[in-house]
């Protein structure tokens, strides 16, 4: 954690960061960095999320399905 | 939708048949390197996608941000390094060489890079210690200390008895849609079912469309249930106790590290690669001894906002006779008196003796299952 490069600042408003820092006394967060931190990943994972899963190919996708059912895992 | 794979796409560095005959073919050109099994298994779930987005032994970069992070250098979690040590062979960074597991050729590494690391450094951060007796720092501290880093190519897989029971990524995803199930629980396991299994993965059914039960197939120790005396198992649990078309089995072959509450962390990630939408977190998750106390394995998942699966915390399940029925201490509020604890070693005791646990110990079916194998225990390290 001593590489510097690590980590970067950015900025939110002085009301903001007060009001953070009030919310999370007596929390499990040790900072407001750490709070942000962790809000912004809940965040973007939760968008990563809604984008499109990637698909097989229909041939490939018949092909497993036809050895899930040699194999007794579907009807 | 099932879980999208970590990283956001499912690797899979499996060579064409094409392209191994060739590799086969000119096998010669290439320097070797002969691999343990676990770290054979480790290549084959890169290839798979099981260990996704991984496409190679993690590089020094990677190492160091795992290690101080547990988080890949692009912040996606990591918890665990998946490492290859250099055993032999005399090659370079950019040379291209075969990785055997008794002989045979299991994979291409392109080497990208090869680092010295501190594995004081690296038990101390996984596993929470540096005592050689865990077995985790144990295996880590026998091994040289040199790393080799760089993309893989599976060629050939290992011999797996239980083939046809244990799916890929891409089949258990396919599988998931075909049932049409949106939610699934990931169960990970190295046992017969007793009803305190049975109750979390109820517990956690309840809530969502399907289960898989996930065994680990790997090293055994003596004492240890064979892997078929536990496929039968389940296969028996599912037929009597389970609505049909709501749980599937399906092994994991992974070389377990006993790192505790880390270990935790990618049990969930290998089931979301697996397409799982939750997995199911137990008291001392792959702990070993007392080295992680009984709920690290729960705090740490805390950390991870962005995991993509979610877990789910269980206390254990126990028989109250008070409340007559299996319960936890969220829901009894009865007494230790009252109270029978579900004990893997009492179970397996009673059936050495040749005597039956109680019905609300184990199924009497999975008993008589059991009890159909001459021996359902390993003897020997495996
Ligand atoms: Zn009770």
């Amino acid at each position: 954690m001593a590489d510097d490069k690590k980590y970067t600042t950015v900025s939110i408003p002085k009301p903001l960061y007060d009001k953070i820092k009030e919310l999370i006394k007596d929390t499990g967060f040790t900072s407001v960095s750490d709070y942000v931190t962790y809000v912004l990943r809940e965040i973007i994972a939760s968008i990563e999320e809604e984008e499109k899963e990637e698909v097989f190919s229909k041939e490939e996708e018949e092909k497993i399905k036809a050895r899930l059912r040699a194999l007794g895992y579907i009807d | 939708m099932v879980a999208k794979p970590h990283g956001g796409r499912l690797v899979r560095l499996v060579s064409s048949e094409k392209t191994k005959e060739r590799i086969l073919s000119e096998q010669n050109e290439y320097p070797r390197m002969e691999v343990p099994e676990d770290i054979a298994v480790d290549l084959e779930n890169i290839a798979w996608g099981v260990y996704s987005p991984l496409r190679g032994p993690h590089n020094s970069e990677e190492l160091s941000s795992i290690l101080d992070t547990m988080r890949l250098p692009d912040d996606t979690p990591w918890t665990i390094p998946i490492l290859l040590p250099k055993f032999e062979g005399d090659f370079s960074e950019g040379d291209a060489v075969l990785l055997t597991h008794k002989g045979r050729i299991v994979a291409r590494i392109t080497v990208e890079e090869i680092y010295d690391f501190d594995r004081k450094e690296i038990a101390q951060k996984v596993f929470r210690t540096t005592d050689p007796k865990h077995p985790g720092v144990k295996r880590l501290f026998e091994r040289p200390g040199i790393y080799v880093s760089g993309d893989i190519l599976l060629i050939e897989e290992l011999p797996n008895p239980f083939a046809n029971y244990t799916l890929k990524p891409h089949e258990t995803r396919v599988l998931f849609k075909e049932k049409g199930w949106k939610t699934i629980v990931g169960f990970q396991t190295r046992n017969v079912p007793h009803l305190g299994h049975e109750y979390v993965q109820k517990s956690a059914l309840t809530f969502v469309d399907g289960l898989l039960i996930s065994p680990v197939l790997g090293k055994k120790k003596p004492g240890d249930y064979r892997d078929e005396v536990i496929l039968k198992a389940y296969q028996t649990l599912f037929e009597h106790y389970y609505p049909k078309n709501t749980a599937v089995l399906s092994f994991l072959r992974y070389p377990m590290r006993y790192a505790g509450p880390r270990e935790a962390v990618h049990h969930a990630i290998m089931r979301k690669n697996l397409g799982c939408t939750h997995f199911a977190v137990g008291r001392d998750h792959a702990g070993v001894g007392n080295y992680y106390r009984p709920y690290d394995a729960h705090e740490i998942f805390n950390e991870f906002p962005d995991l993509g699966i979610t877990p789910l915390f269980f206390r254990e399940f126990f028989y109250c006779k008070k409340c007559g029925g299996i319960v936890n201490e969220k829901i009894c509020p009865h007494g230790e008196e009252h109270r029978v604890r579900f004990s893997g070693t009492k179970i397996r005791e009673m059936i050495r003796r040749g005597e039956k646990p109680p019905e609300f110990f184990l199924r009497s079916e999975v008993f008589d299952v059991v009890k159909s194998f001459e021996n359902p225990f390993v003897e020997v390290e495996e």
